[in-house]
């Protein structure tokens, strides 16, 4: 039995460190980052010198790449961040930017809205699904120490949305035009105008929340819920509220990229399922729960992808994706931005 | 009037007992010391009257309320505040955002909460740690952090665990200090601590526990002459 005598470490006083307040990036992640941007940079160096493609052909690869790799990054900031968080993978994620789609599409043919004007609207509409799911369904499964049921909640949700659309929609696929049409020249690239909109919102969606995250009360409450969330309800933090409204901006992420990228979607109730996959790989690569490395590994997969395909057509282009995604596991397995553990 | 009052607190997890029926009134103002052996189950009483874990059976009220069962966000911000034995700051984010978070269930607007969470860590002597991230606080400061997390959500009644812990002498001397002074600014303190000169100089009352149970109750001095307590916990050499 215990004495009263007990071993305790000894601690060290005050390491010195120059006080500076926090940045988004801290060098190691600038460093990575900058590592990204050479390779990334001598890859595309040596395909415009000894690729076999005309350089044309590849300059428009490149820009569709970058104006796709933000809408994947976008939906990956979702799913990035709800794991992040709430220590769960979404796997609606990918349903959930498809119901958004359709609640667009619904709004712009049935009631004859103008297609932002309906993307805007499934802002909400998505935000307020995020959270009830939340805070009806999952907050009641978590806490305790399985992970399992979280999980086959949302894989749950996924199967529910789909077969729900598939029913109210039909399985045939649909389309909404975009009220502003043509395509404009970016550095030698024909980009359609929908495209450099959407690249434009997502890169929007993605200062805003990292503003939210830095500079906002509740920013502090969701950053601090993700580090510690035991401690957090301790100095007073409602943890299943945070929690909520961590779904829900999740949910708005993917209703913001759904609103964006219907005009140039041929959508069906499967059209996200390819997304929650890839999202999930940006996520893996960036570093789970690593909002810069979902934004980076969202451009780098998008480029990889498109310019894959000038090489391997089809399908082919995706199998680059997972050949690159392991590679980079096996030099990295935190991912990119991930902090080793 | 006691601020305080656990009605026959039990936990068991599975068939551990935890928690035996412990039944304790404390006053406004006091500082309230517990010492038992490891596994007396000192911080599984915090961790049902803050609402971390609920009772098997009993009851816990705080200022004439029942919050047995309450969430531990709720109970905290009533003005129940304890810390951890083991401290869990958020690690990449800078102290003052550590303290503001706590603040800002007091002071709703961002700039409120900011300027109050300041003043706590000035109070706690961190000013000069204030933007640095709290992972690179050494272990004394990291204790000063976690008192002044709680100091932020200006508690009426302050459940510590084992501040002391981990730290050398010299380091002890102006945290104890520091806690007279949060305990002269009108706080109630249950305390639980190993090291027993903290403990003799500042409890009022002391309670020892052993096995979930209260072995026995009273003033410091007759408390540590007590056979069973000597038995227990202190040792002949005491
Ligand atoms: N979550 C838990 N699940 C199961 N058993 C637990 C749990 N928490 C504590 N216990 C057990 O309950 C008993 C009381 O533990 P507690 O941590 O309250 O003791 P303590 O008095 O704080 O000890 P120490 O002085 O080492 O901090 C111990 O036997 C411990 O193993
Ligand atoms: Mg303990």
């Amino acid at each position: 039995m215990n004495r009263g005598v007990r071993v305790t470490q000894t601690s060290t006083e005050t390491k010195e460190a120059p006080a500076a307040p926090p940045r988004l990036l801290d060098n190691r992640q600038l460093r990575i980052a900058a590592g990204l941007v050479v390779v990334v940079g001598a890859a595309v160096a040596l395909m415009y010198l000894f690729g076999g493609q005309p350089s044309g052909l590849l300059t428009q690869s490149l820009i569709t790449g970058v104006l796709l790799g933000g809408v994947y990054a976008l939906v990956s900031l979702g799913l990035t961040l709800i794991f992040g968080v709430l220590g769960i993978v979404n796997f609606a994620q990918g349903a959930m930017l498809t119901m958004s789609m359709y609640i667009v599409f619904f709004l712009a043919t049935e009631w004859g809205l103008n297609l932002y004007l309906a993307a805007a609207l499934t802002v909400p509409v998505m935000f307020g699904f995020g959270w009830l799911v939340q805070s009806t369904v999952l907050n009641r499964v978590m806490g305790d120490s399985t992970h399992e049921r979280p999980l086959l909640v949302t894989l749950g949700l996924s199967l529910l949305i789909i077969n729900v659309l598939l029913m109210v929609f039909g399985g045939r696929p649909v389309s909404v035009a975009s009220p502003v049409e043509g395509s404009i020249n970016v550095i030698g690239a024909l980009v359609d105008v929908p495209r450099l909109i959407a690249f434009g919102g997502a890169l929007a969606v993605a200062v805003a929340l990292t503003l939210i995250l830095r500079k906002t009360t509740l920013g502090l409450a969701i950053r601090a819920v993700a580090a510690n969330d035991v401690g957090a309800s301790l100095v007073g933090v409602n943890v299943k509220r945070i929690y909520a409204m961590t779904f829900g901006v999740g949910a708005t992420c993917v209703a913001v990229a759904g609103g964006l990228m219907v005009s140039f979607t041929s959508l069906v109730p499967s059209a996200g399922e390819q997304f929650t996959t890839l999202a999930f790989v940006i996520v893996v690569l960036g570093g789970l729960g690593s909002i810069p490395g979902a934004l980076v590994g969202g451009l780098f997969i998008g480029l990889v992808q498109t310019v894959g395909s000038l090489y391997l057509p089809g399908s082919g282009s995706l199998l680059l994706v997972f050949g690159i995604f392991l590679l980079v596991l096996f030099l990295r397995p935190q991912g990119l931005f991930g902090a080793k553990s | 009037m006691s601020i305080l009052k656990l009605e026959g607190l039990s936990k068991s997890f599975g068939g551990l007992r935890a928690l035996r029926d412990v039944t304790v009134e404390i006053p406004e103002r006091e500082f309230f010391g517990i010492i038992g052996p490891n596994g007396a189950g000192k911080t599984t009483l915090f961790s049902v009257i803050a609402g971390q874990l609920g009772p098997t059976s009993g009851r816990v009220v705080f200022d004439g309320q029942d919050i047995t069962g309450w969430s531990a966000d709720k109970v905290a911000g009533a003005g129940l505040v304890r810390t951890f034995q083991l401290m869990r700051p958020f690690e990449s984010m800078t102290v003052l955002d550590n303290v503001s978070i706590a603040s800002h269930r007091r002071f709703r607007s961002t700039a409120k909460s900011r300027d109050h969470a300041a003043e706590v860590i000035e109070r706690v002597g961190l000013s000069q740690y204030l933007n640095k991230m709290s992972g690179t606080l050494p272990t004394a400061g990291l204790k000063r952090l976690e008192l002044a997390r709680a100091l932020a959500l200006e508690p009426k009644i302050l459940l510590l665990d084992e501040v002391l812990a981990g730290l050398v002498p010299t380091e002890r001397a102006p945290i104890i200090d520091l806690l007279r002074d949060i305990h002269r600014d009108g706080v109630t303190v249950m305390f639980v601590e190993h090291i027993m000169a903290a403990v003799m100089a500042l409890s009022e009352r002391l309670l020892v526990m052993h096995e979930g149970a209260e072995l026995t109750l009273g003033v410091p001095e007759d408390v540590v002459q007590d056979p069973r307590v000597v038995e227990a916990y202190l040792g002949e050499d005491f």
